[in-house]
């Protein structure tokens, strides 16, 4: 349903041209879930407001995104706003600003009912109380009659949910939603909206920088990093042999139950490189613990190797007699090596 | 994980700034305000039907010429013969209209185009934010003279109505609060229109239109109360800067500005005819600066915005 070839998006700064997605393709179908995993600053934010043409006006974007076989694409995003609402919509990061402060939360999802669907205000009342309560929300009536300050976190991210969902989408977008949540919010919402989706048989992406929420939620997973797709797989695959460093470096910066208290955690050394000036070659070379002089000069394709289905990028990877060799030598030369156990 | 949960008990912003309001409440002084302000707003509108002596011609009942408070009028009368109080009424409803026509055109002209620049941004904004910055540079009052003089001359055989002349004067002053109140509302605009509520309602496929109007202009209000209250106020003093002129309403018309206008070449021999407008002018102004102050400390708009 939704096919993405080779979008790239940059942002036109003072300092230069910022390419915050670069090259990014991927083939979502009705009813999956894609996570979109990276670190903060690795483009997968822009990524989905790419998709959903919701750049500021200093974005340029190219590459072909075809949405149930129509080309949304192009620089202009006019035509977006038939999209908008009734075939895609979006969950935001932060429902604390989400949400109009100085308008009634009923009327926020009437609205989009409203002048979509050119229903009368009654059905339209009607339809955001079983929004309401199908998200979840106790005594719906007297919440539509609120205003957002009104509530907490994860009400308010249960109507701005609510609201995405208000003219029936056929996809999703939800840019880490439980970012800002309580963690005991957050598996509520995750289920949430996951019953939703499952319900709507949408397509759905979520964005996360935590590995954890999509592992049990996301059908494939795309790893990114500064702006490229660099490992891709169904989620059982991608965690049972991955293969990139870096999605091993971030599964290794997750805390673990079974680890004894006080073990310090694998974080990963640096930073992200310079979206304006990214790194010749590997982009995560200079990070990476299995790195070789190769990874410095050219930069490894992202291509399909043993597993159908599983594309990574690297030269050396993770569980392979080339990957061991490289950490071993890498650890060898330099005692103990970033990241190496 | 204990320490996350402190942040989403803690009672979010708006909540905390409303108990905050509720708990100052509005203090003494601006109920006075209000009431003072309320006091003026009823004088205005019901002057055409109060009982009152005929403000322009006197009571030719009685002796013309100056008396100061005795029964029947408790202000006095001028050397015409005319009740103080009576044409101090009138004079209300006068500098009120204008007042309020000039702001409220200000505000409508200034307030659109405030929102424009400040939503659509870009070349546009820029555009009008520039010609709002050329308005500015005129000197207001000079501004306002030459447009009352140019647009409603007086002359011998012609003079202009009343009404006439108040709609000119309340349209040279409206222009010149117009770059005010649109740069107070673009400033305010543009913030607002960053908010990820904006992109919200944009992804839900909300027009811009509509999203100036419903999302970023309830936002903006406060603001532009602020300032509309504090311009209402400028606009009381510059009739009576006009006043002096005689730029304002023609004299045997009563407005504050030119009863006291009046009696410039004459302070000490009439004294109530001047002291009354000017008290009048003096607490209506001092009203409007306090509400305004009100208003702003209590959606906290930031002066830096202005």
């Amino acid at each position: 349903m939704l096919e993405v070839k080779d979008v790239r998006t940059s942002f036109k700064t003072d300092r230069g041209l910022v390419k915050a997605v670069d090259g990014v393709s991927f083939t979502l179908e009705r009813g999956e879930t894609l996570g979109v995993v990276g670190e903060s600053g690795c483009g997968k934010s822009v990524l989905s407001k790419t998709i959903m043409g919701l750049l500021p006006s200093n974005a340029s974007r190219s590459g072909s995104i075809k949405f149930e076989g129509q080309e949304i694409g192009g620089p202009s995003i006019k035509h977006m706003r038939d999209f908008w609402g009734t075939q895609m919509s979006m969950v935001f990061q932060d429902p604390m600003t989400a949400l109009n402060p100085v308008m009634k939360v009923g009327k926020q999802i009437t609205e989009s009912l409203r002048h979509h669907l050119d229903v009368s205000r009654e059905f339209a009342n009607e339809t955001a109380l079983q929004l309401l309560s199908s998200v979840g929300i106790p005594e719906p009536e007297r919440r539509l009659k609120q205003y957002a300050f009104e509530m907490s976190g994860g009400m308010r991210q249960r109507v701005m949910i609510a609201i995405a969902l208000a003219c029936g989408p056929k996809m999703l977008f939800a840019d880490e939603p439980t970012t800002a949540l309580d963690v005991t919010v957050q598996a509520q919402i995750l289920d949430l909206l996951e019953a939703q989706q499952a319900e709507r048989f949408m397509a759905m992406i979520l964005v996360t920088h935590d590995l954890g929420v999509v592992a049990g939620r996301a059908d494939n997973i795309m790893v990114m990093y500064a702006g490229q797709s660099i490992e891709m797989a169904p989620t059982r695959t991608l965690f049972s042999q991955m293969r990139h460093p870096y999605t091993e470096a971030l599964l290794k910066s997750i805390p673990k139950l079974n680890q004894a208290s006080h073990t310090r955690l694998d974080a990963i050394g640096g930073r992200p490189p310079d979206l304006v000036n990214p790194p010749v070659g590997c982009r995560f070379a200079p990070r990476c613990p299995y790195a070789q002089a190769k990874c410095h000069q050219e930069a490894p394709p992202l291509m399909v190797h043993d597993t159908p289905g599983h594309e990574y990028a690297c030269w050396f990877p993770v569980g392979t007699p080339q990957g061991a060799e490289a950490l071993a030598k890498n650890q060898g030369s330099i005692g103990t090596a970033v990241g190496g156990q | 994980m204990s320490e996350v949960a402190p942040m989403t008990e803690a009672s979010p912003e708006p909540t905390q700034e409303e108990e905050e309001a509720t708990k100052r409440g509005l203090g003494i002084a601006a109920w006075l305000a209000i009431g003072w302000l309320g006091c003026m707003v009823f004088l205005a509108v019901s002057a055409s039907f109060l009982p009152l002596d005929d403000p322009i011609n006197g009571s030719i009942r009685e002796t013309p010429g100056v008396s100061y408070f005795t029964e029947g009028h408790i202000f006095g009368n001028d050397l015409l013969g005319r009740d103080t109080l009576a044409r101090v009424v009138v004079g209300t409803s006068t500098s009120l209209s204008i007042a309020a026509l000039s702001i409220g055109f200000g505000t409508l002209i200034g307030g659109f185009v405030g929102l424009v620049a400040g939503y659509v941004g870009g070349r546009i904004g820029t555009a009008l934010s520039a010609m709002f910055d050329i308005l500015l540079a005129f000197p207001p009052l000079l501004l306002a003279l030459t447009l009352v003089s140019v647009l409603s001359p007086v002359t011998e055989t012609d003079p202009p109505s009343r009404i006439k002349r108040m709609l000119v004067v309340a349209l040279a002053v409206g222009l010149v609060s117009i770059p005010i109140l649109a740069r107070i509302t673009r400033a305010n605009a543009l913030s607002w229109s960053q908010r990820e509520f904006v992109m919200a309602a944009k992804s839900q496929g909300a027009k811009p239109f509509r999203i100036m109007l419903r999302e970023v202009l309830p936002n903006v209000v406060p603001a532009m109360l602020s300032v509309a209250l504090l311009g209402l106020a400028s606009v009381i003093i510059v009739e009576g800067g006009l006043a002096l002129f005689g730029l304002s309403i023609n004299p045997p018309d009563p407005s504050w500005g030119n009863m006291v206008a009046s009696q410039v070449d004459d302070l000490g021999e009439t004294p109530h005819v001047w002291i009354v407008p000017s008290v009048f002018i003096f607490l209506s102004v001092m009203s409007l600066n306090l509400l305004g102050d009100v208003v702003r400390d209590k959606f906290a708009v930031r002066e830096a915005a202005i």
